[in-house]
């Protein structure tokens, strides 16, 4: 469904991915893992459209998409719900979830997604008319997903859904993030959480320095002696 | 009763140039939410609407045909500005960006000169006010300018339009969310240069109906005429909140009055009528706030501004940014 290859990019003259390929299969979960300023982030905007990279190339369902703009990106089905979860904090959930599907036309369909949101995460449905600034963290990130899902995305792009929140709050994300795997979703997903990543993931890459280093099923990179020592901290 | 006549006319007066600053001030305001760029060009294209009013009157079009193509031909001018001269610079440093706003204003201002020169007018030309924007308006045993009346009708007209445009359509909540982070508005699915264009778009054809106004209170336009009003727009947004559309109409309706009382206050002894006031409070007045003050208009308007950005920096509406509270 997606697959890059020999992706390079670059912020000014600082060299941030070098030469990375990597590919994702319709319905699969897979899983980008790598310490702080290994490139997992920037891979994720080049999908998305917000960075141009240097060289390489993005192919989406056979079609070239790296020079495409990020709305026709999403038009194309694809949805990058980013990192730090950037939700509208001076508009409403309700306003929120509207623009996840800015491109759609008010009607039944979107009431319906609208519906399936707020049943996946009900704790949005309270908070409607609520600005989403005084949302916690973790209604902060669910709200970060629901707005994702709302553009009906073939492929869902998930940066760093576990950050910053309580343990409890980032089981229950993964809980959904599974439950969506379940329902048909692609998923590509960057994670520091490297526990939870390999939990949840199908197939697993290891980005280093902008670089893939590894990759494999949760189960051969659990048991990987380079990745227990640097990732899982045994 | 010749006081509260006074303070009616007044406060219309007040609320009708406050109308003005706050057409302006909203433009400013949409274009700085999104793209952190004083647009300093924007009294420029009140300018351009001015001497395409006048074009058109001179040419005996009607008035409500003259007002569409002034709206529309500002509007374009304002496109071209942002596709031609903003966008290319798009992310560049606010120095940067403010610096091509004043070259712009600039070009704006040295085309004009150059038409004006080419059709044979002079710098200042009178501007051909139409008739029904003589006169004045009565109500009861008061009159008001009917000039006044129009301006604050149409202002308000102009922003209750903006403000459901912006609180009940998805363009305008487009606009809010590219205001509020332009790269989450993109992950969206927004495509930012139409969003950015409406906002240059909806900005222009504001100033073309301030413009407009402008011109005919003024009664004469010349190609530098844009500048006093961009500044007073400038000042009325920073008083409002920078950033926030409520806030620039806030702030000029604020501008408006004080800009007004000052105005109005010196010279106040002279017009009371007998036995209104004590004799010595009448003699006071007359020494304290002398007519001789009204020159001084603009300079208690700027210490305003000053003493605004000592005390409440981020402004009347102005939340305290982000940088601040972490």
């Amino acid at each position: 469904m997606l697959k890059i290859a020999d992706l390079h990019v670059y912020y000014g003259s600082i060299r941030a991915l070098n030469g990375i390929s990597f590919q994702v299969n319709e319905g699969e979960l897979v899983a980008l893992i790598g310490s702080n300023g290994a490139g997992k982030s920037t891979t994720l905007k080049t999908i998305s459209g917000l960075l141009r990279p240097r060289q390489g190339i993005v192919l989406y369902e056979d079609a070239d998409i790296t020079r495409t703009a990020p709305d026709r990106i999403v038009a194309l089905g694809i949805s990058h719900c980013p990192e730090g979860r950037r939700i509208f904090g001076g508009l409403t959930v309700r306003e929120n979830l509207r623009l996840g599907a800015v491109q759609r036309r008010q009607g039944a369909d979107m009431a319906a997604d609208m519906d399936w949101v707020l049943s996946l995460f009900p704790i949005l449905k309270e908070r409607l008319s609520q600005s989403g600034g005084t949302l916690s963290g973790g209604e902060q990130q669910m709200l970060a997903i629901g707005r994702a899902l709302m553009s009906r995305p073939k492929l869902l792009l998930l940066d760093e859904p576990s950050l910053g929140l309580a343990p409890l709050v980032v089981e229950h994300i993964f809980q959904i993030i599974r439950q969506l795997k379940q329902q048909g979703k692609t998923i590509l997903l960057v994670e520091q959480n490297v526990h939870q990543a390999l939990d949840a993931a199908d197939r697993v890459y290891v980005i280093e320095t902008g670089q893939i280093t590894l990759t494999g099923t949760p189960d051969e990179l659990k048991h990987n002696p380079q990745v227990e020592q640097s990732y899982l901290g045994r | 009763m010749t006081l509260v006549y006074y303070a009616i006319q007044q406060t219309v007066n007040a609320l009708s140039i406050g109308s003005l600053y706050a057409l302006m001030a909203v433009g400013l305001a949409m274009v700085f939410s999104i793209l952190r760029l004083i647009n300093f060009a924007h009294g420029d294209l009140m300018m351009v609407a001015a001497y395409l009013a006048a074009f058109a009157l001179f040419a005996n079009l009607p008035l409500g045909l003259a007002v569409v193509l002034i709206i529309i031909g500002t509007v374009i001018v304002g496109l071209l500005m942002e596709r031609i001269a903003y966008r290319p610079i798009r992310g560049a440093p606010d120095v940067a960006t403010l610096l091509t706003s004043l070259a712009v204003g600039q070009i704006l201002q040295n085309g004009m000169l150059l038409t004006t020169r080419f059709l044979g007018q002079p710098i200042q030309i009178a501007f051909p006010t139409p008739d029904v924007l003589n006169g004045v308006v009565a109500f009861g045993s008061i009159t008001v300018p009917r000039l006044n009346v129009v301006s604050l009708v149409i202002g308000l007209i102009a922003l209750v339009s903006l403000s459901f445009f912006v609180t009940r359509t998805v363009p305008g909540l487009s606009m809010r969310a590219a205001a509020e982070d332009l790269t989450a508005a993109q992950l969206m699915g927004i495509n930012i240069n139409r969003v950015i264009a409406l906002a240059f778009a909806i900005g222009s054809g504001l100033a073309a109906i301030a413009g407009l106004l402008f011109a005919v209170q003024a009664g004469q336009i010349n190609p530098y005429m844009g500048f006093t009003p961009v500044l007073k727009a400038f000042i009325a947004a920073v008083i409002g909140g920078f950033g926030s559309i409520a806030g620039a109409v806030v702030g000029g309706f604020v501008l408006g009055a004080l800009e007004v009382i000052l105005t109005a206050l010196p010279g106040i002894g002279d017009i009371l009528p007998p036995g209104m006031v004590s004799p010595s409070t009448q003699a006071l007045l007359q020494q304290w706030l002398p007519s001789s003050l009204t020159g001084y208009r603009d300079a208690f308007v700027f210490a305003a501004l000053i003493l605004m950005l000592l005390f409440r920096p981020n402004g009347i509406l102005g939340q305290p940014n982000r940088e601040e509270m972490r």
